[in-house]
């Protein structure tokens, strides 16, 4: 990757310029020589710029306003949107629920993903059939392929604390009182959870299914010749060998977790009492109900500095673990 | 070689080596019990998976008295079809599932083309700076769409594009295109070399070097990249929602999500919304299944 960038340029510049329009007209000889290649930016570069670039700029710039929106006057007010947003309860109270929200889409679906997907392809693939730990490995992964928002609108209904599927069946076994799921402060973030978790399995099981595949077999056969069981194989092969998709997951799903909007938006729209509200959806909030545009494009602008935050984190404990795993080789 | 003995296990062996092997493979993983209490688990968890899906087939098809008398978990006394009229009547169904067929549709294909170009230039091109491209591209990906939206609002409200389709192609061809970009390039600059100087020698300039030969080339990687852009901008929900204020330009999932806090839906028009919903990206995901998978696993092994 390095090599030919800091050779070839030289060459270029060191060609007489009239060589060099004559090797592009075609009549010189001819050597690979990138060049120009900046024509072929432009469209993608100036699409970017209009459609995130500016808006980004223009976002932070909103955010050192007090704005209603739409026509109404934007005054100047410097860092006070942030200033405000140190004592704002619901914006603290929004970022605790992000933890919740890394843990119910980064933690449990990756563990439960890593033991489904060693299940499958060390029981089911061998004892029984590949075909049945296809099917069971498309049945898991069902849920990510959907829209999260109508996956989202079925769980409303199921939880629905009238008609809901879930209250009618514990009705029909004789529980008198249940609980209602979406609208009881302390039972909404645990099933918000739940639902989430539901959705994110899949997604950790296939590409842990597709590590385990990658893994040299030999290893383990080696293992098991020296007496190791299953658990010991596990954690001294395994968890080792796929540290690279672990690591993949962890960082898509934490960038994920801290994003997350639709399943709340249809689910509870962060309520009851700001027990689900998330930072995305606090943002929503304010630009388009509060019409509070420069406090939503400050929490926006927070979040963002978050996710980047943490991922840089991500990635540097990878880099390091990485670098330690070569030393140790 | 598993399947063909399984298929056979009646008839006489066919070949004594088969035979023995596969004895001797059951011998050494056969562990009693075990394995069935495991494939037990492995089904009872896909079997919680689907649940939802089950409940919302079998109340689809269930009148509204025939859910309060007799719960969400019997079987419909009479199919009913009625709910399934009311949704796809209500929300003009065939209008969102064409709004969502073609803005996904063109933001895969532009965004795709998009990619193409920009990574033929980074990846293959080398162009000066393009770690830091490649940076400015991995960034975008991670930006919440909160912190686009109200700018991209009041620009699509200024050309004229606010409550259009349009918006909508021309905000995820972009949003999709940092991605494919990132991607692509990353898979470009492997490129064989000897390939691109051949054809240089060949007398074949840039056009005709991404066309004729970068392009065939790298074409399954295109076809998995724009199968994902299509079903990503079909799943968004965010920005059309924002965008999309009115019947006519909503796509299938912002349609549901307005007919939720209607408090006159009843059981079945819900589920029967939730079916007909899910149906097409059922569809597309069984007939690419395939190229799914290899997708969602060549994406996170470097």
């Amino acid at each position: 990757m390095s090599s030919a960038p800091a050779t070839l340029p030289t060459q270029d510049s060191s060609a007489p310029p009239t060589a060099r329009r004559a090797a592009r007209r075609g009549s010189g000889r001819r050597r690979w020589v990138p060049s120009t290649y900046w024509l072929y930016l432009i469209p993608g570069l100036a699409a970017f710029v209009a459609i995130i670039g500016i808006p980004f700029v223009l976002n932070i710039w909103y955010s050192l306003h007090k704005w209603r929106g739409g026509i109404t006057t934007m005054t100047w007010v410097g860092l006070d949107n942030y200033a405000d947003l140190m004592h704002d309860d619901q914006f603290w109270q929004s970022f605790r629920n992000s933890v919740w929200m890394i843990i119910a889409m980064v933690i449990i679906p990756t563990v439960i993903g890593l033991l489904l997907a060693s299940l499958l392809f060390d029981y089911i693939g061998k004892h029984f059939n590949g075909r049945v730990a296809s099917v069971l490995r498309a049945t898991y992964y069902l849920p990510q392929i959907l829209p999260v928002a109508v996956a989202g609108i079925l769980w409303n209904w199921i939880l629905n604390a009238q008609t809901g599927a879930l209250n009618q069946i514990l009705h029909g076994i004789g529980i008198e009182n249940p609980p209602d799921w979406l609208g009881n402060p302390s039972t909404a973030l645990p099933s918000v959870m739940l639902v989430l978790i539901w959705i994110q399995i899949g997604y950790p099981t296939v590409i842990f299914m597709s590590a385990l595949q990658r893994v040299d077999p030999e290893l383990y056969e080696a293992a098991e010749l020296d007496g190791a069981n299953w658990w010991a194989r596990f954690r001294a092969i395994t968890l080792p060998q796929i540290k690279p998709e672990t690591f993949v997951i962890t960082l898509t799903c934490t960038i994920a977790a801290l994003k997350v909007f639709a399943p709340i938006y249809v689910l509870t729209r962060g309520g009851p009492e700001g027990s689900t509200l998330v930072p995305s959806y606090y943002s929503y909030l304010n630009f388009f109900d509060k019409s509070k545009v420069g406090y939503g494009a400050a929490v926006a602008t927070v979040l963002t500095v978050i996710i980047i935050v943490v991922a840089s984190v991500i990635q540097l404990l990878q880099n390091r673990s990485a670098r330690k795993e070569e030393r140790g080789a | 070689m598993a399947a063909v003995t399984e298929t056979l296990p009646g008839a006489p062996a066919n070949g004594t080596g088969t035979d023995t092997g596969e004895r001797r493979g059951r011998d050494r993983f056969h562990r009693g019990p075990l394995r069935w209490v495991l494939l037990v688990v492995a089904a009872i968890v896909a079997l919680l998976m689907i649940a939802p899906f089950v409940i919302m087939l079998l109340n689809t098809f269930k009148s509204p008295d025939d859910y309060s008398a007799h719960g969400p978990l019997s079987w419909p006394h009479e199919f009913y079809t009625h709910g399934l009229k009311v949704f796809w009547d209500r929300v003009d169904f065939p209008v969102k599932l064409w709004n969502s067929i073609w803005t996904s549709g063109l933001v895969a294909i532009f965004g795709v083309a998009l990619s193409l170009l920009s990574a033929f230039a980074i990846g293959i091109g080398r162009v000066r700076g393009r770690l830091w491209l490649v940076g400015v591209f991995l960034l975008a990906n991670m930006l919440p769409q909160e912190v686009l939206i109200y700018p991209l609002f009041r620009m699509m409200q200024n050309i004229g594009l606010n409550n259009s389709g349009w918006s909508i192609v021309l905000i995820f061809t972009v949003i999709q295109a940092a991605f494919g970009t990132y991607l692509l390039s990353s898979v470009l600059g492997t490129f064989p070399r000897a390939l691109l100087e051949a054809a240089s020698l060949d007398g074949a300039n840039r056009w005709q070097i991404l066309w004729r030969v970068v392009f065939p080339v790298v074409r399954p990687t295109l076809s998995v990249l724009l199968i994902f852009f299509f079903i990503w901008t079909w799943n968004e929900f965010f920005i059309p929602l924002v965008m999309l204020t009115t019947n006519d330009t909503q796509t299938v999932p912002i349609a549901l999500a307005s007919l939720q806090g209607d408090r006159m839906l009843d059981v079945p028009t819900l589920n029967a919304g939730t079916l007909v919903s899910l149906i097409p990206t059922l569809i597309f995901f069984l007939f690419f299944q395939r190229t799914l998978t290899r997708g969602i696993t060549a994406g996170a092994v470097k």
